[in-house]
């Protein structure tokens, strides 16, 4: 896999982010484009966008999308999937999305084995609304909704739900990434395109978790984001292959 | 091609596969689990999709994402159900999706029970999800008009870009009768709006974020300038006995079914009654409303809930005309002796014959 200077084909040309400086949102993109290139799939993918910060992803992704109702990704992309079996489909969401009002679309698409590749930005808060907590905030974290920091007596404990859905017969492919270095962009790079391999081997669910830095909400700078996730936040959630089931499949 | 005998839930289904509809989508509720059943029997055999969801919620985005690519799509559920399908109808109007819903009611709210009412009539006229949208509701009189609303409603559906809505009750889609189908559709133009992925063309999105408030406009007018074409074109209901008809009652589904019983009582009785049977609910047929009010001042609305559609009366000819009301709400399913005693009495009462 070698990497382009050129800018990805399935990344349009002439538009200004809205992404925040130092957001991990268009590091994803740019993977996700790239991927889709040299994985020769762009043109026969279909993508769900989520509400979020990634609202907008039809405005960077060159390629069929529809964006979904909040948490809706994944029944969605069930819809497409099972209607376009021989399309490539992707759902993007975040962890307020994935992991709390669609919590019940995550755990059944996957526990189901949809044939489709779940891209999920845990960031640790909610990024659109303002920097709510997540089911994902971690423990003492501040957020607008927990001012005093994440309380485990009134606000519970942060949700590893890629780990529980990875323990579904369903799920073929679960891995933990983080964007917070270089190298771990580029074993973010590595971990999407197994994922994607294993929808195209026609293998079943695949889902990768990119811990991913919201520098405005998290109220640091980008330097002191990546520190965060090294630090705080992949203690919380390991980096690491939760699950590969491609051999038995 | 002979009459099938046959319940009107699988009746819903069996119209649906031949109207061409390739994917079902939908949640056990009683009263209308044999459709699912059905589709679950019929439709996977013969290459086409059926999930059994892990909500109403899930199933009506799962007919946003089969839609979206240009399938012709189903789902079905029952009151409490179709509530939690409000979300998914509310992105379908938006998107300019077509698909098809069917509610067959009970009674409610809440729980309420799952016996035949027509509470959710407000639910499925007036919007029932957020937003500036109308919903295309047809409600079905007999099995053998479940079959052809049913096989019309992908249609209009696709006709119109628009999630269209059949409302039956428990009662119909109980209730067996002799039911002659409509052939099944060999193929269907192709939609050209639809997601297919890029391939060598430009990519294509659907969204229904529009966060510039003068294209928001711009769309909302767009709607409802499809929204009164719909209005125009496809507004129906029955006449039944109205040729001479004094009084009309104004009922649809099942309530229809049961005035037709009291019409006959009361004619016999001297009292030339007749019925105006809304088929579309929304479009709601005003204009005939409004015509019948020259020849005729006492209208009679008769519904299994506690005056719903009797606003959409109102509306249309509220000041024209006398308007009475006669409703069962709960579940409870009125006989056509009672209904014609009631009917008897306003007569009476109109024409100052009160005893
Ligand atoms: C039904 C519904 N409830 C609430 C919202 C408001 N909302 C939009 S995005 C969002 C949370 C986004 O957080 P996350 O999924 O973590 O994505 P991020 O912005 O952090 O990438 C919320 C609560 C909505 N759009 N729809
Ligand atoms: S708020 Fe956070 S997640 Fe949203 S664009 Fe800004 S940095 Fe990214
Ligand atoms: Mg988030």
């Amino acid at each position: 896999m070698k990497l382009k200077n050129e800018w990805p084909i399935y990344y349009k040309k002439d538009v200004v982010t809205h992404y925040c400086p130092g957001c991990g949102h268009g590091i994803v993109h740019r993977i996700v484009a790239e991927l889709l290139e040299e994985m020769d799939l762009g043109k026969r993918t279909i993508g769900v966008n989520p509400a979020g910060c990634a609202v907008l992803a039809y405005n960077y992704l060159d390629i069929d999308m529809i964006e979904a109702a909040h948490g809706r990704g994944t029944a969605i992309a069930t819809g497409i999937k099972r209607a376009r079996p021989d399309l490539f489909v992707l759902s993007y969401q975040g962890d307020g999305d994935l992991s709390a009002i669609g919590t019940a679309e995550t755990i059944h698409s996957a526990n189901r084995g949809e044939k489709f590749t779940v891209i999920f930005i845990n960031n640790a808060v909610y990024g659109m609304t303002g920097g709510q907590m997540a089911p994902t905030s971690v423990l003492d974290q501040q957020t607008t909704t927990s001012p005093m920091g994440r309380s485990p007596d009134v606000d519970g404990y942060p949700l590893h739900i890629t780990d529980i859905v990875a323990k579904f017969h369903g799920v073929t492919y679960a891995e933990r990434v983080s964007l917070s270095t270089p190298k771990n962009i580029r074993r973010t790079k590595k971990a999407i395109q197994i994922a994607f391999e294993t929808q195209v081997d026609d293998l079943g669910y695949s889902i990768v978790e990119v811990l991913s830095p919201c520098p405005t909400n998290w109220k640091m700078n980008t330097v002191d984001s990546c520190k965060w996730i090294d630090n705080v936040l992949e203690k919380e959630f390991p980096l690491g292959v939760l699950t590969d089931k491609r051999e038995k499949k | 091609m002979n009459k099938i005998f046959i319940s009107g839930n699988h009746t819903f289904a069996e119209a649906a596969i031949r109207a061409g509809c390739t994917c079902y989508f939908g949640y056990p509720i009683t009263p209308q689990n044999e459709l699912g059943e059905y589709m679950a029997a019929n439709l996977r055999n013969n290459g086409g999709v059926f999930v059994q969801s892990e909500s109403e919620t899930a199933a009506i985005n799962m007919v946003i994402g089969a839609a979206a690519t240009g399938a012709r799509v189903m789902t079905s559920s029952s009151s409490p159900g179709i509530s939690l399908k409000q979300e998914g109808m509310s992105f379908l109007a938006g998107f300019e999706l077509p698909a098809v819903i069917i509610n067959v009611m009970r009674g409610g709210p809440g729980l309420g029970n799952i016996a035949p009412a027509q509470g959710d009539y407000f639910q499925a006229t007036r919007g029932g999800g957020h937003g500036d949208y109308r919903t295309p509701v047809l409600a079905p009189g007999s099995v053998q008009e479940i079959a052809d609303l049913t096989y019309l409603s992908f249609d209009l559906a696709d006709r119109y870009k628009t999630p269209v809505m059949i409302l039956g009750d428990g009662m119909m889609g109980q209730t067996k009768e002799p039911v002659l189908f409509p052939e099944k559709i060999k193929s269907l133009p192709e939609k050209e709006w639809a997601l297919k992925s890029r391939g060598d063309g430009p990519s294509r999105f659907m969204a229904s974020l529009v966060l510039d408030t003068a294209e928001m406009e711009r769309h909302n007018w767009k709607l409802e300038r499809k929204y009164q074409q719909i209005a125009d074109n496809e507004t129906r209901y029955e006449l039944y006995k109205m040729d001479d008809a004094e009084v009309a009652i104004i009922a649809y589904g099942t309530t229809a079914r049961i005035a037709k019983g009291a019409i006959n009582r009361i004619r016999n009785e001297g009292i030339k009654a007749g019925l105006v049977r809304p088929i579309t609910l929304w479009p709601f047929p005003k204009k005939i409303l409004q015509e019948l009010t020259r020849t005729i001042n006492q209208f009679i609305v008769f519904e299994m809930s506690t005056g719903q559609m009797l606003e959409d009366v109102q509306l249309s000819i509220g000041g024209m005309a006398d308007i009475s009301f006669h409703g069962r709400p709960g579940g409870v399913i009125p006989t056509p002796a009672e209904f014609a005693r009631f009917v008897y009495r306003e007569y009476q009462e109109k024409k100052g014959l009160k005893s």
